[in-house]
């Protein structure tokens, strides 16, 4: 171990040496490299949660075969490998690219979803200090960056030439459009009430156990907010109920229709790392973040990644819930949830938490 | 459900939807809990009955079999193990689907059994499993309870029973559902293990 031990202050001390422009790309590499890969690793427990969550619901068992032999984890059964053996499947499986298909646009449309899905990860605080880039403007980034997603689907339509691909396309950017003004005026009452769009600041505004989460601020307004962005995050998701983009009993697949192999797993990666990214936001923005539920008590060492990431799911397996109990609503009733119900109700909030700080 | 319920109006609470999408939630609540607790007292170790799915998971458990289920033919013997079959062809006369091969030699040192089978061959590959062979037998020699429903081969040939393998078959009571004399289920093994 010492020997190990020197040879990392020796490492340590030649990265140090390294030009300061060198070091950052570095930091930039590693970073994007841990985020990537806890993107996919998160995906795929997202992926297991919500077959056996479902299954569950359903009165069926979800997948039971996909074991391994490794000693301590055979005996953990419930078919945990399942989705590691359907990763390596879609890496191995053949790319069909459509004959009349536009080439360069079909490639590129996973990677700007899977691209902007995860940038959106390296403003999200998972700790004190533990953030990869502390912009001043971290919220207003998540929202500009989040968008950058209808770019690559709108791609994914067009470039497939397929109807059932330009149909979901389409429903899909003006599904996102619309329900990107509720969601942004829900997060402007946070915006409000803390004064800072720093995620960090926004975490350090609700430190000190749960009475102190911004959902309980100027009751009822931010509980309003909360569920407001909830409703039109799940839309912005491309999720049940809001899931007509690929609404498979409509228009087989929607958007990724004539995607197969790894550029399919791609969007999918990038469906289940978004849920995260979107938990991730909600807990940080309402439920508190990284500080512990019970003031001081286990909010040091690596427990604020644990409550942060305990948050994130509990918010995934509400969304898993959602898409598992109702049915898909239609378009006219979309539109409808998002500008006649959210964007009103986020107004009242906002206004109403407005009033409520100048009394 | 009465015609005019149908298009009873919504009342404003119903209207907004909350109400239905918290009755859904509440459903898809109840199964998960109930289900998720069934697996995790089994996870646990401990003998639960109750499956928490519908699922019946079928090469490592199967349903129970409904007595009157025709599956797999046996011969049954008589108490010095000969077989109770006096080679009468009755089965193989009534057997819609010619499957049954019988060739009858003489039986010389019993007095009453003239007749006893040289050989008992059965074709499953043909079997249409009807029953016609059980109820045609006068001296109730073959019967159709053994239980086995995983019937298959890599060929035609496979699927040829001769008596020997008939007459070493046994009745599976255990697979089946258990009645009183009044036909109420007496005892359901939800589950059994094959091993």
């Amino acid at each position: 171990m010492p020997v190990l031990n020197a040879n990392l202050t020796l490492q340590a001390a030649q990265f140090a040496n390294l030009p300061e422009t060198l070091q950052t790309i570095l930091f930039m590499v590693l970073g994007a490299a841990i985020f990537a890969g806890a993107a996919a690793v998160l995906a795929l427990v997202g992926v297991y949660l919500e077959r056996k969550i479902s299954a569950h619901m359903q009165d069926r068992v979800g997948p039971m075969e996909v074991n391994t032999e490794i000693p301590v984890l055979k005996n953990i059964g419930h078919g945990w490998a399942q989705t590691l053996a359907d990763a390596l499947k879609l890496l191995i499986k053949e790319d069909i690219v459509p004959a009349e298909a536009d080439k360069k646009l079909h490639l590129m449309a996973p990677f700007i979803v899977f691209a902007a899905t995860l940038a959106g990860f390296s403003v999200l605080p998972f700790g004190p200090g533990l953030v990869a880039s502390d912009l001043n403007v971290g919220l207003f980034y998540i929202i500009a960056i989040s968008s950058f997603v209808v770019i690559g689907i709108i791609l994914a339509g067009w470039s497939s030439n397929n109807k059932w691909s330009l149909l979901g396309a389409m429903r899909s950017a003006a599904q996102i459009v619309s329900f990107e003004i509720p969601a942004s005026l829900a997060l402007l009452v946070v915006i409000m009430a803390v004064g800072s769009l720093n995620l960090g600041d926004i975490v350090a505004a609700q430190a000190g156990g749960i009475h102190k989460w911004l959902i309980w601020w100027y009751p009822p307004f931010n509980i309003l907010a909360f569920f407001v962005f909830f409703v039109a995050s799940l839309a912005e998701l491309n999720r049940a109920p809001f899931d007509m983009p690929e609404a498979e009993s409509e228009i087989v697949a929607g958007f990724h229709t004539e995607y197969s192999g790894m550029k399919w797993a791609m969007f999918f990666l990038a469906e289940y790392a978004n849920m995260f990214l979107v938990g991730v936001i909600i807990a940080t923005l309402f439920l508190g973040g990284w500080t512990s539920p019970f003031g001081d008590f286990l909010n040091s060492g690596p427990f604020p990644v644990f409550w942060v990431t305990l948050k994130a799911f509990i918010v995934i397996f509400v969304q898993i819930w959602l898409r598992w109990t109702l049915p898909r609503v239609r378009v006219d009733q979309l539109m409808y949830t998002s500008w006649k119900v959210l964007t009103p109700f986020a107004f009242v909030a906002m206004v109403g938490a407005g009033i409520w700080m100048m009394l | 459900m009465n015609v005019h319920d149908k298009h009873k109006p919504l009342t404003w609470w119903e209207k907004t939807y909350l109400p239905g999408v918290l009755a859904g939630l509440w459903l898809t609540t109840r199964h998960f809990v109930r289900n998720m607790f069934a697996h995790t007292l089994r996870a646990l170790g401990m003998d639960v009955k109750w499956l928490g799915s519908v699922t019946i998971q079928y090469p490592e458990f199967i349903r129970p079999l409904f007595p009157r289920l025709r599956t797999h033919h046996r011969l049954t013997k008589r108490d010095d193990g000969s077989p109770r079959c006096v080679a009468c062809m009755m089965c193989e006369t009534v057997c819609p689907a010619k499957c049954i091969y019988i060739i009858a030699e003489e039986k010389p040192d019993a007095p009453d059994i003239e007749k006893i089978p040289k050989s008992f061959d059965i074709d499953l590959g043909l079997c249409i499993f009807c029953g016609y062979c059980v109820e045609a037998c006068p001296e109730d020699a073959i019967r159709m309870d053994t239980g086995i429903l995983e019937i298959s081969s890599y060929g035609r040939k496979g699927m040829m029973r001769d008596m020997q393998t008939m007459l070493a078959l046994e009745p599976k009571s255990k697979r089946y559902v258990e009645f009183d004399d009044e036909g109420d289920v007496v005892s359901e093994p939800f589950v059994e293990d094959l091993d």
